[in-house]
């Protein structure tokens, strides 16, 4: 019998299958000369590799995040029914363990080994005191917070620092390898290959950047052992550890948002510029009336109606896990269908436009299809203008995720998010001294992601847009 | 002309229609109003009695669509359907669930927030499309490429924080205007300063970079290079010629919100205490009245499609082959 | 007055410099009218747009200079450049369509220049306007001053470029391919204009163009480039009496016409070398038949065959009396050089011909449309009744396409696209079809493979009625009929390799079911179309747009039809390279048996390659007949315009040429009568009435014109 129980989310199961869809289309793109030369582009371009690099980071974690599974509860009769901690942990929970399992009491800032607020503290000798307490854990091992810090912080730096090193060195090592096997050169010339920036594809950006992250991920590591990087929030919880579950919140809005819609804007698109006529007119029908309710709104009243759902069949969800899966699919859904006007706007003026092409005419004139002319001559030439929305779409739909959040119509409160990180702050603003350090978090993991998104999105534009070659 | 305009208002009808249909069955059939009524009196500790009662007081315990008890037109008028959709049409949107006058409130409270929206949209706009000449004046430069790296940072900032921020910067620690508030008359343009501010900033960068791409795309079209082989110095191009047309796209993507200004803005509002319509939405959806929602789902659309029509008669004024047709 | 020395400009292509002018010299005198020829990519645009400073970002002047009467341009400051450009060099452009502002008055277009260069003010630069429009022979200038654009015709936006060019008097006009995208009878109209207005303002002219018939018509002086440089310079009548360089009797010889039928046209191997590399030696001698080895070593000087003739070639230069060619005795004179560069066609497959393309006699029913068509006009002969069942016979095909409007959008009106065309074409028979763009020329290809379905009328293949059939019936026989489009670059999908393009209509069509049987017809057919069968596993943009014609030629053939549709198949293709490919035609056509429909707007092509004619003018046909009679003895006074229209190279004695006024007119709107009458020099009252009906000359030849036969009792007289 396992350890544990597998635990498979609705969010999971697409997650997986968009994985799926991917490496599918990956192995689809190696196979084909043509598919391949815009990827080899884009790994042409230095910032086309910096962020593709971040992003596969944050996705990364996004995954481990999305290995869900429950633990036996530890009183466990030796009977045949095991019960389960209704507490649903991923893989990346396990990886991180003392971040979560290190919770204070209520506030306090970065590197603090003070809580926020002053406490009436029972001292040994019956005396009570007005004082801000000591943290249960961060900078616990410290015996004269105020004299040792200082040097407690530089140690723990250079010990990270040191482990960075070698990792980077590592790094360095395995790709020059790896690309003197491929190349079929010797390491030495992979080597100065790389060294030089000789190659097409600059490697030495892509190492800068690895560096970087081996780095933050060293420091992190070597500090979250003691100390809270970023603060706690209002009920202990570690900030850096909420941001970092707020990865996976944020890439899934972002994905599969996408993959919802994806099939509904291919089809109906591609249907109402090829078939034009009546189809077209009632699919821009829909469209233009599905466009012209506010976004935010109809999301608001779609989330409010899954609430009252939610509320009144509270019997059908197990876990407060899938609770606020379900919410989080949900969401994803409604911004799909309030999001798949435009891509399907784009498709419709596409195929209008390879429908009066000539080769779409040769096959009419062999006599072939309509089913396979769109899966033959449509659908292929149509597709970059997918895969460019597709990142085009993801920067906004994190940033969206934020201020639905704020809106109240976001992600389960439950459920960490950056919106919901932010929502929590913004409360606390007027307190003296401001408790900054949740804003601060969320604001630089969402900037560095939507950055590279952005990024990495304008490079696919310039790869496969072919106005641009 | 005229016969195109009126195509496209009637074009509009069918639109309205769907959007109301699609509304009624988003509220009341997807969500029946025994739902809204166990909402508003709890979960668990409710009587069949007071759901009734609840939505006797709101009009909710009628059919939906066809009341066979009464008579004549009656059948079809006193109805959920008729009496909460279909009035809409005539912008009447009866009362809120806690027992407000929608309309009224609406009336008041569209002013504060085009007091906000408005001077953000035409700012906006003159500031968007300065930046964006400025690029495309010094394209292929590095003052160009600083610009392009400066708005996709700027556009990957998420617009909570430029208010956070700006709030925290100007009214917490240089105390030059109020965090939050509002105020009628002339009083109010301190407090409208920071949120039109705030708002200009936060859509620079994917607004220039958007008109950015426009102006490129114009400025290599034949008739640019007609323009130079007369001896037209670069500003008369882009000002002559480029400009002109490239504010054919861009109306496309203004003109269309400027009847949505009147909704103002859900977040700015509510985080400067501006009592517009997007607060009073923000507000509604945090207490569950769907009456408000509803309401401002209807509203919405129907100034998109006002929107779209302004779009049509916009695109007459500047470009003449629509015009002249 | 101008003076080029030695520009060259480069163009950055990523890693790799496109030297697209690389060492051009020449020199233009006022009044003079100077010719830059050459075929696509060969850098005479980028030679025009050098010299006024207009390149495009990615292009740079690294060397040489540019003397305006003795002032390098080159060397002014970009200011100063501007009181130049407009004043001085003026320059139109390819494209009408697209070279003026859309939302511009014409008006306000004109007077920009004004403003920019002299004192001219408000009403007088208006008048100035209104002059210049009506210089360039724009009716009712007044009103047209406060037009847009989009309201003027190609030829008519032309007209407009040109009065801009003209406004502030330049000294230079720089025309780059300034008819090129306009029909032959309005190209005849804006040549006829520039001449005149070369004579009155006694500037001088920079005409770039690839055409050898409009060169003849407006050159002084002639050069030819090649490859980024130029090859041949002389004065026109020298050129065309007399040209030297291979390259250029290349050219030549690759032209289709009347004298070359029934034999191959003349062919250059290879493709232009790619301007990226160095070259060491002539960059002509990979392609050139005369290429020794000193072509491939040094790079030829000028040398001078006649007083302003000068050629770059070794084969005239000093040293000459080694080449091989002088040693076999041909002296310098390699004119009579029998030289044949073909296309290979491999040995023939069987032909297939169907058993429908028997000569059995016909019944009276079968007999075709045109055929009896042809009868009415004339008393019937009897040996007539022994002419074959033609494999197509389109009998009044009608395709109208409505117009909505109005707020249902209700059928407001029709294009009449085609309106009533009867043709028919014989196994192994060319028709070419011939009109001017917007003419229904291409609707009536396509109606007749059902592409689009007709409105009305009937087009029966090998006697079965192809409108009425549906679904699968109609699959059953699209094989017979297949289309060749005339943009090689939008008509194969980028996305497939060419074994897939070639296996699809096999597929559909069923035509070869096992796959290997299906490899070996793809490697057959693509050797059939003169490539070679690993070709199959690559991608279109990997081949030039000759090859690309060549696939799509090759994917029509491979369902084995009788019936080719060739809607303009060389008209986006270089001389050189449509000579190969109406050659590849032609040898087909021989091989198996295949009829053409060829589509088209170049007349010398028609000249070389069809048999019968059929002359379209909106919608219907005018005029139709053997090629010999049609183009020879034309009746139709829309026939003889446009055949006296095309610019011919001839250095002898000038025909005289019928200038057409006007546009054609909206197929929307169809004049009343006769839908030619308004331009047409013989009009009579009886024009305006009633369409006329088709009187015959000959079995074969007719026309609809009141000029002739019955009809000119009802007209009477011109």
């Amino acid at each position: 019998m396992m350890p544990f129980k597998l635990v498979l989310l609705w969010t999971d199961g697409l997650l997986w299958l968009l994985l799926a869809l991917v490496g599918l289309y990956v192995w689809r793109v190696r196979r084909h000369e043509h598919l391949l030369q815009p990827w080899r582009r884009l790994s042409r371009s230095r910032s086309g590799v910096a962020s593709a690099v971040i992003l596969l980071a944050f996705v990364a974690v996004g995954v481990l995040d999305s290995l869900h599974f429950r633990l036996p509860l530890e009183k466990q009769a030796g009977g045949v029914v095991r019960h389960y901690s209704p507490e649903v942990l991923s893989v990346f929970d396990l990886l991180v363990g003392p971040l979560r399992k290190q919770p204070e009491k209520t506030y306090s800032a970065p590197f603090a080994t003070q809580l926020y607020a002053k406490e009436t503290i029972e001292l040994p000798g019956g005396r009570q005191l007005r004082d801000y307490p000591r943290l249960k854990y961060g900078g616990a091992h410290l015996a004269d917070p105020a004299g040792e810090q200082a040097g407690d912080i530089a140690a723990t730096a250079l010990e990270g620092g040191a482990w960075a090193l070698v990792a980077g060195w590592g790094a360095t090592l395995a790709l020059v390898l790896w690309l003197a096997r491929r190349r079929r050169i010797s390491p030495g010339a992979a080597w100065s290959l790389v060294r030089h920036g000789r190659d097409e594809i600059p490697w030495r950006t892509f190492l800068g950047t690895v560096g970087m992250l081996i780095l933050f991920a060293c420091l992190a590591a070597a500090f979250s052992a003691k100390y809270h990087i970023f603060g706690t929030d209002k009920v202990g919880q570690d900030v850096f550890y909420l941001t970092l579950k707020s990865i996976r919140t944020g890439l899934m809005i972002g994905t599969l948002t996408t993959l919802v819609m994806l099939p509904f804007a291919l089809l109906l698109g591609i249907m109402a510029g090829y078939f034009r006529g009546w189809v077209d007119d009632v699919i821009q029908y829909v469209y233009t009336t599905l466009n012209s309710i506010p976004g935010v709104l109809l999301i608001a009243a779609a989330v409010l109606i899954l609430q009252v759902y939610m509320d009144s069949n509270q019997e059908l969800f197990d876990t407060v896990a899938a609770r606020a899966d379900i919410r989080l699919l949900f969401l994803c859904i409604i911004l799909g269908i309030t999001s798949w006007t435009g891509l399907c706007r784009l498709l419709r003026g596409e195929t209008l436009k390879l429908g009066e092409m000539e080769f779409v005419q040769a096959a009419t004139a062999f006599g072939v299809g309509h089913f396979r002319i769109i899966a033959r001559h449509i659908l292929p030439n149509v597709m970059h203008i997918v895969l460019i929305s597709i990142v085009l779409d993801f920067s906004g739909l994190v940033l969206a995720e934020a201020v639905l959040s704020y809106v109240g119509v976001g992600v389960d409160p439950t459920m960490q998010s950056w919106g919901n990180m932010i929502n929590g702050a913004r409360l606390e603003m007027a307190r003296e001294p401001m408790v900054w350090w949740s804003l601060a978090a969320a604001f630089v993991f969402m900037f560095v992601l939507v950055l590279s998104a952005n990024l990495f999105s304008d490079r696919v534009r310039d790869a496969f847009d072919p106005r641009m070659k | 002309m005229i016969n195109y305009l009126i195509r496209r208002l009637l074009y509009a009808i069918p639109i309205l229609v769907g959007v109301n249909l699609l509304t009624f069955a988003l509220f009341f059939v997807v969500n029946t109003p025994d739902n809204m009524a166990r909402i508003h009196l709890g979960i668990k500790h409710v009587t069949p009695d007071a759901i009734a009662k609840w939505k006797h007081e709101r009009g909710y315990d009628k059919p939906l669509m066809w009341n066979a008890t009464a008579a004549g037109a009656q059948k079809a008028a006193d109805t959920i359907f008729f009496e909460k959709s279909v009035r809409m049409f005539a912008f009447d949107f009866g009362r809120s669930d806690e027992g407000r006058n929608i309309s009224y409130d609406i009336q008041t409270r569209m002013w504060p927030s085009l007091a906000i929206a408005l001077p953000v949209f035409a700012i906006g706009l003159l500031v968007n499309i300065t930046f964006a000449m400025l690029m495309a004046f010094f394209r292929a430069t590095y003052i160009d490429f600083a610009g392009v790296v400066l708005c996709v940072a700027m556009m990957s900032i998420s617009g909570l924080f430029y208010i956070i921020g700006g709030q925290y910067l100007i009214s917490k620690l240089l105390h030059l205007t109020p965090i939050s508030g509002f105020d009628g008359g002339l009083n109010a343009f301190k407090f409208v300063v920071l949120p039109v501010t705030i708002g200009v900033i936060g859509g620079i960068g994917a607004g220039s970079r958007w008109y950015r791409t426009i102006f490129l795309e114009e400025a290599t079209r034949d008739y640019v290079r007609t323009a130079r082989a007369k001896g037209l110095s670069e500003l008369a191009v882009l000002f002559g010629h480029v400009l002109k047309n490239a504010m054919i796209p861009i109306l496309t993507g203004a003109v269309v919100v400027i009847p949505l200004l009147f909704m103002g803005s859900l977040i700015s509002e509510s985080f400067f205490g501006i009592p517009g319509l997007g607060s009073y939405t923000i507000d509604a959806i945090n207490a569950q009245d769907f009456a408000i929602v509803r309401a401002m789902v209807f509203l919405g659309s129907v100034l998109y499609i006002v929107g779209l029509i302004l779009t049509d008669i916009s695109y007459t004024l500047v470009d003449p082959r629509i015009r002249l047709e | 007055m101008l003076e080029v020395n030695n520009l060259k400009t480069w163009l950055d292509a990523g890693k790799t410099q496109v030297r697209a002018v690389d060492g051009v010299s020449f020199a233009i005198n006022r009044n003079e009218t100077f010719a830059l020829l050459g075929e696509s990519g060969c850098g005479k645009s980028m030679t025009a747009l050098s010299i006024m400073r207009l390149l495009p970002e990615a292009g740079r002047i690294v060397a040489g200079s540019v003397n305006l009467d003795g002032q390098d341009l080159l060397e002014l400051p970009e200011i100063a450049m501007r009181t130049v450009r407009g004043k001085r060099i003026a320059m139109i452009f390819q494209e009408p369509m697209t070279s003026l502002n859309p939302v511009l008055t014409v008006g306000r277009q004109i007077a920009e220049t004004l403003y920019r260069h002299t004192a001219l003010r408000g009403d007088a630069a208006r008048v100035r306007v209104l002059e210049l429009l009506d210089a360039v022979g724009i009716p009712d200038a007044q009103v047209r001053y406060h037009d847009y654009p989009f309201q003027f015709s190609g030829g008519m936006k032309q007209r407009v470029m040109i009065a801009i060019a003209l406004a502030c008097e330049p000294d230079l006009l720089i025309a780059d391919e300034p008819t090129t995208a306009l029909d032959v009878t309005i190209q005849a109209q804006v040549l006829e204009l520039l001449r005149k207005l070369q004579r009155e303002h006694g500037m001088a002219v920079l005409l770039i163009t690839h055409d050898l018939g409009v060169v003849s018509e407006m050159a002084h002086r002639v050069a030819v480039m090649y490859a980024g440089e130029m090859v041949e310079t002389a004065e026109r009548g020298e050129f065309f009496a007399n040209p030297r360089h291979p390259y250029t009797r290349k050219l030549f010889a690759s032209l289709p016409g009347a004298v070359r039928r029934g034999e191959p046209l003349e062919t250059m191997r290879g493709n232009v070398p790619p301007l990226d590399s160095d070259f060491v030696g002539c960059r002509f001698a990979g392609r050139c038949d005369f290429a020794w080895r000193r072509c491939g070593e040094e790079a030829p000087e000028w040398s001078e065959v006649a007083p302003g003739h000068a050629v770059r070639c070794h084969l005239v230069g000093s040293g000459a009396a080694n080449s091989p060619l002088c040693k076999r005795g041909a002296g310098g004179d390699f004119s009579g050089a029998n030289i044949r560069d073909t296309v290979e066609i491999p040995p023939n497959p069987p032909l297939q011909r169907g058993e429908f393309c028997s000569t059995r006699q016909p019944s009276s029913q079968e007999q075709s449309c045109v055929h009896r068509l042809a009868l009415k006009g004339r008393e019937a002969a009897p040996e007539q009744r022994e002419r074959p069942v033609p494999l197509l016979d389109v009998c009044d095909l009608k395709i109208h396409f409505p117009i909505r409007k109005g707020l249902l959008k209700r059928v407001a009106g029709h294009v009449y696209a085609v309106d009533g065309v009867s043709l028919a074409i014989g196994c192994g028979r060319t028709l070419a079809l011939v009109g001017e763009s917007g003419c229904g020329k291409t609707t009536v290809g396509k109606g007749i493979l059902q592409l689009i379905r007709p409105t009305g009328g009937s087009v029966r293949f090998a006697g079965e009625e192809l409108t009425q059939l549906k679904g699968a019936a109609l699959r059953a026989r699209r094989a017979d009929f297949q289309i060749v489009f005339q943009d090689p670059y939008s008509s194969l999908d980028p996305r497939m390799r060419i074994a897939d393009i070639l296996e699809e209509g096999m597929i559909s069509l069923g035509t070869a079911s096992p796959p290997a049987a299906r490899q070996a017809s793809v490697d057959s057919l693509l050797q059939q179309v003169g490539l070679s069968p690993e070709s199959k596993y690559r991608y279109p943009h990997e081949f030039s747009g000759g090859q690309r014609q060549r696939v799509a030629i090759a994917r029509a053939l491979a369902v084995k039809p009788k019936l080719l549709v060739c809607d303009e198949p060389t008209s986006a293709l270089d001389v050189s390279v449509q000579a190969q490919i109406l050659n590849l035609l032609r040898g087909l056509q021989d091989d198996l048996g295949l009829a053409y429909l060829f589509i088209t707007h170049n007349l010398a092509v028609v000249e070389y390659f069809a048999h019968e004619v059929a002359v379209m003018y909106l919608g219907r046909i005018v005029e139709r007949g053997s090629v010999e009679e049609v183009m020879h003895a034309p009746r139709h006074p829309y026939t003889r315009a446009l055949l006296s229209a095309v610019p011919v190279i001839e250095t002898g004695s000038k025909r005289e040429v019928i200038r057409l006024s006007g546009d054609l007119p909206s197929p929307s709107n169809p004049p009343r009568g006769c839908h030619f009458h308004p331009r047409c020099p013989h009009v009579m009252p009886v024009c305006r009435l009633n369409y006329p009906a088709a009187t015959g000359f000959s079995a074969t030849h007719s026309a609809r014109c009141y000029l002739y036969g019955e009809n000119r009792e009802n007209g009477g007289g011109i």
